[in-house]
């Protein structure tokens, strides 16, 4: 069997034992106190792993395009566009992101005096994260599209490409293969992040693994937490890496 | 037929002026070749032509058609539906190819053809594979540029520009980007071409070549045509005391 399947295979039975057990609430496996207040731990922080699931996949899904937007309006024609979107940036790369977390959740009130419901925080957190996110995918893409040499456009200008079709056909493929490493970074960056969303009281993972943590006056529920963080970006390392190898089929 | 007509062409880049006063007409099936020391203005020539750059002054004309005229002492332009149409009258190949990574060898010569031209498939496919015969790397079409030779990326290039069906083919310093031995492949290629009758006119630095293939010969200098006429009179007999210096020096 291939290294790396094999190396994959583990991660995501890593991944599995926990929601196997979480699933038919095991909470006695062995006699062992130790591996059973593991395993306790575990199921306790169940609820936490999705909602930390939830914002990162909701993250990607909606900062990925919107970064791709912010990098047009970046490169736009119209200078105060571009001003705009090079504040919006530089705001978004410039504060902490818990700072914009609390922002995004708390302005509602403060602007419309919207009473805060608890189920926005959840949509706070995603907005929040989205909107930073985006900025950084954004300067990502704007390299990429970068890298792209200028020949190409003039090549595809000669053969009368429209611009549209040499953006579609010609730019984004090859900007995608470029921004793969750094796209990367990003991601597993984001599932370590999705614990800032503390600051808005929004309750994912490391949340309860520190309430568990203060209860049981032992760092062990924090070290499970970080387990799972590893694995799950040993998983996304994984993956992105093998979707670079199937983009490099043209380099030499 | 005059197949392109350039009268008193200017073009300044900020403070530099490249192109002077230029004008040149090619006719159908006449061969032209541009010589000159670098900074003479040649490839801004030919990015003029083909409406890569924008001319500051003078008209432009393809197939009595017309792109640009002067009014004023300004070049102004056509609309962008004729120009589009108009841009299928010519190709351009560079001095580095520029051919599309990502896509395979048969994949560059027929995407334009299938999607800007509209033309059918199967029909642009046979016309690919036969250029590609001719071109002698049938067997690389489904190779992609990286793996191939800069000769053999040239010639690519070059099947690239002719099925578009071209009335009047440029190039750019072809062979610059290239060793000797890769050099005669290409002129190889030009040489056909020539003997085929095909419209072409060419930016080079190959004395040889020129004196060789070319119907007529145009020497340029500091933005000015300063000599041009057969390749026996241009090369052989130079008038020009710049152009006897130049032909001097390239020629040992």
């Amino acid at each position: 069997m291939n290294k790396k399947v094999f190396i994959a295979a583990v991660v995501i039975f890593v991944l599995l034992v926990p929601a196997v057990l979480i699933s038919f609430n095991i909470t006695k496996v062995t006699g062992n106190e130790v591996l059973d207040n593991i395993v306790s731990i575990m199921n306790r922080l169940s609820n936490g792993i999705w909602s930390s699931l939830i914002l990162f996949g909701l993250t990607l899904l909606f900062s990925m395009p919107i970064g791709l937007l912010v990098t047009f309006a970046r490169r736009s024609r119209f200078k105060v566009v571009e001003m705009i979107t090079k504040f919006y940036i530089s705001v978004m790369r410039g504060t902490p992101l818990m700072l914009q977390l609390i922002v995004v959740y708390f302005a509602p009130y403060y602007l419309f005096k919207i009473p805060l419901s608890s189920d926005y925080r959840f949509y706070a957190a995603v907005i929040g994260f989205s909107l930073n996110y985006a900025a950084y995918f954004a300067e990502i893409y704007r390299s990429g599209i970068e890298a792209v040499p200028k020949g190409h456009y003039e090549a595809a200008k000669v053969l009368g490409y429209s611009r549209r079709q040499t953006f579609m056909k010609i730019v984004f493929p090859q900007m995608v293969r470029h921004v793969l490493p750094p796209v990367t970074n990003e991601v597993i960056t984001l599932v370590k992040d999705t614990s800032l969303a503390y600051a808005i009281a929004y309750v994912e993972m490391f949340t309860l693994a520190k309430q568990i943590a203060a209860a049981q006056s032992s760092i062990l529920a924090l070290f499970v937490a970080g387990i799972f963080y590893y694995f799950f970006n040993l998983l996304v390392a994984f993956v992105m890496g093998r979707i670079e190898n199937k983009m490099n089929y043209y380099t030499a | 037929m005059k197949l392109l007509e350039i009268n008193n062409i200017k073009k300044t880049f900020d403070d530099l002026e490249v192109l002077k006063d230029i004008s040149i007409s090619v006719e159908q099936g006449e061969v032209v070749s541009i010589l000159g020391p670098s900074g003479s203005g040649k490839s801004t020539l030919l990015r003029c032509a083909t409406l890569l750059e924008t001319m500051d002054a003078g008209s432009l004309y393809y197939c009595g058609e017309t792109v640009a005229e002067n009014v004023d002492g300004k070049s102004v332009y056509v609309g962008k539906h004729d120009i589009k149409r108009i841009q299928g009258y010519f190709g351009l190949v560079f001095q580095n190819f520029n051919l599309f990574p990502h896509y395979s060898v048969l994949k560059n010569i027929i995407d334009a053809p299938i999607h800007v031209q509209k033309r059918n498939k199967k029909e642009v496919e046979k016309e690919a594979m036969k250029l590609l015969e001719q071109m002698g790397i049938a067997d690389k079409k489904d190779y992609y540029p990286c793996m191939l030779s800069g000769g053999q990326q040239q010639r690519v290039a070059i099947a690239r520009a002719l099925a578009m069906n071209p009335k009047i083919l440029f190039f750019d310093e072809p062979t610059s980007a290239l060793d000797p031995e890769l050099t005669s492949e290409i002129l190889k290629v030009l040489r056909m071409l020539a003997a085929e009758k095909m419209t072409m006119v060419i930016v080079t630095h190959e004395i040889d070549f020129a004196r060789n293939v070319s119907d007529r010969v145009i020497f340029m200098d500091e933005g000015y045509i300063i000599e041009q006429g057969a390749p026996q009179d241009v090369i052989d007999n130079p008038k020009n005391d710049r152009v006897r210096a130049f032909l001097a020096k390239v020629q040992g």
